[in-house]
C-alpha cells in the first residue's frame, strides 16, 4: 500500500493533501470545542446601554429581550425612554448609522416618576403587579406608594389603576441628576466663525 | 545578523510595503478604513494571521511538500493553511472580543482571500527565506499593512468631515488619498 502510494506521484500528492486536510480539520474541531462561546456576549453589552425601564414600548417584554433582538439584527431605534442618546450609543457600539427614534413606539419624554395620590388609593395592588421593577410598595387594602429612586417612569402602572390615582410627574432635578443643558441648535451654529459666514 | 533582520523588517514595512507599493490586500485597505477603531482591530487580526500563516506555510512547505517532492502543490496547500489559521483566529476573536467580531464582520473571513497573506507565504518560498526570516518577513508585512491601514483610516476620518467637492465625495476621495499615500511610500525605495 505504502509502496503503491510512493510509486505514483499523483497518489502521493492526493494523500498529502488529504492528510493535511485531515490534520487541519482535527485542529479546527479541537479549537471549536476549546473556544466555545456561551450565549451571546454582544447582547450583554447592548443591554448595559439600554435604560432598563423595562417599559416594553419597543414591543419586547423588557430591555434584555430587546437587547437580544438587536444582537440578532433588529432596529436600534425602538426605545423611547432612552431617546436619541441611547440610539447614538447603540449605533456607535454596533458601528451602524444612527437613525431617528421610531415614532411608532412612542416619543422621547423628559424623565418622569410615578406618584400615587395616596388619599384616593383604594389598595387594590393592581399597580404593584404591573410594575416591572417592583418600585411600588403596599399591600391589599393598604395605601400604596412609589419608591421614587426605583421608579423608571415607564407608565405601566397608570393604565391598571381603577381609580386613576397615579400621576406621572417630572423628575425633580437634585444635585445628583443635574447637568448642563445642551446648547440650542441656533446657538451652536454660531460657535464656528465659518458657519456664521455661510449662514 | 541582527541588522539583517532589521533590514528585512524595514524592507517589508516601508520599502516594499505590501499595500501601497506592491498593491496586495487592497480590499480590506479600502473596505475597513472608515473608522479608526475598526481599522486597528482589523490590523491586529491581520497581523496575527499573517505572522502565523507565514510560519505555518513555511513549515508545511519545508517539512511536507519538499520531502514528498511535491513543490507544485504549494499554492493550494498554502490556501488550506491560511483558511485554517483564519478560522482559528475567528474562533479566538469571537471568544475574546465579541464586539470586534461583529465590527469586523465579513472582513474577518475575508482575511482568507487577502492576497497579502498568500503573497507573503509564496514570497517566502521564492526568496528562500529561513524559518526566522519567514517569521520576520511575515511580521514585517503585517506591520506595514497595519501602519498603512491605521494611517489611512485616520485620514479618512478627517476626510469625512472635510469640505470635499461633491463629485469627489466618498470612495473617490479615498482612492485619490490612497494614490497619494502610495506615491509617498514609493519615496522609501532606496532606503535599504
Amino acid at each position: 500500500m505504502l509502496a503503491l502510494i510512493t510509486d505514483h506521484p499523483l497518489l502521493t500528492a492526493l494523500t498529502a493533501l488529504l492528510a493535511l486536510g485531515l490534520v487541519f480539520g482535527g485542529l479546527l474541531g479541537f479549537a471549536s470545542v476549546k473556544f466555545r462561546t456561551e450565549g451571546n456576549p454582544l447582547a450583554d453589552q447592548i443591554n448595559t446601554l439600554l435604560p432598563q425601564t423595562q417599559c416594553g414600548q419597543c414591543g419586547y417584554p423588557g430591555c434584555r429581550p430587546y437587547a437580544q433582538a438587536i444582537a440578532d439584527g433588529d432596529a436600534i431605534n425602538k426605545c423611547p425612554p432612552g431617546g436619541q442618546e441611547t440610539i447614538d450609543a447603540l449605533a456607535n457600539l454596533l458601528d451602524v448609522e444612527p437613525e431617528p427614534l421610531d415614532a411608532e413606539h412612542g416619543i422621547e419624554k423628559e424623565p418622569r416618576v410615578a406618584f400615587v395620590r395616596e388619599d384616593e388609593c383604594i389598595g387594590c395592588t393592581k399597580c404593584i403587579q404591573a410594575c416591572p421593577v417592583d418600585a411600588i410598595l403596599g399591600a391589599a387594602k393598604q395605601m400604596h406608594t412609589v419608591i421614587a429612586d426605583e421608579c423608571t417612569g415607564c407608565d405601566l402602572c397608570v393604565e391598571p389603576c381603577p381609580v386613576d390615582c397615579i400621576d406621572m410627574i417630572p423628575r425633580r432635578t437634585g444635585i445628583a441628576s443635574w447637568s448642563w443643558s445642551m446648547p440650542s441648535s441656533t446657538e451652536s451654529s454660531n460657535i464656528i466663525a465659518t458657519d456664521r459666514e455661510a449662514a | 545578523m541582527l541588522s539583517d533582520y532589521a533590514l528585512l523588517l524595514v524592507g517589508a514595512v516601508l520599502v516594499n510595503n505590501f499595500v501601497l507599493v506592491q498593491f496586495l490586500g487592497l480590499c480590506p485597505f479600502m473596505g475597513v478604513s472608515n473608522k479608526l477603531e475598526t481599522a486597528i482591530g482589523m490590523s491586529a487580526a491581520t497581523t496575527f494571521v499573517l505572522t502565523l500563516a507565514s510560519v505555518c506555510s513555511y513549515l508545511t512547505y519545508n517539512y511536507l511538500l519538499i520531502p514528498l517532492d511535491l513543490p507544485y502543490l504549494r499554492t493550494i496547500s498554502f490556501i488550506l493553511v491560511i483558511a485554517v489559521v483564519v478560522q482559528f483566529t475567528e474562533m479566538v476573536v469571537r471568544k475574546s472580543s465579541p464586539l470586534l467580531h461583529r465590527v469586523l464582520g465579513v472582513y474577518l473571513p475575508l482575511i482568507t482571500t487577502n492576497c497579502a497573506v498568500l503573497g507573503v507565504a509564496l514570497l517566502n518560498i521564492n526568496k528562500a527565506h529561513s524559518f526566522t526570516q519567514s517569521l520576520f518577513y511575515g511580521f514585517g508585512a503585517a506591520l506595514g499593512f497595519s501602519l498603512v491601514l491605521v494611517l489611512f483610516s485616520a485620514m479618512r476620518e478627517r476626510l469625512a468631515v472635510a469640505d470635499v467637492p461633491e463629485p469627489f465625495q466618498g470612495a473617490a476621495i479615498g482612492m485619490i488619498t490612497a494614490g497619494l499615500a502610495s506615491l509617498a511610500f514609493m519615496g522609501f525605495s532606496g532606503l535599504v
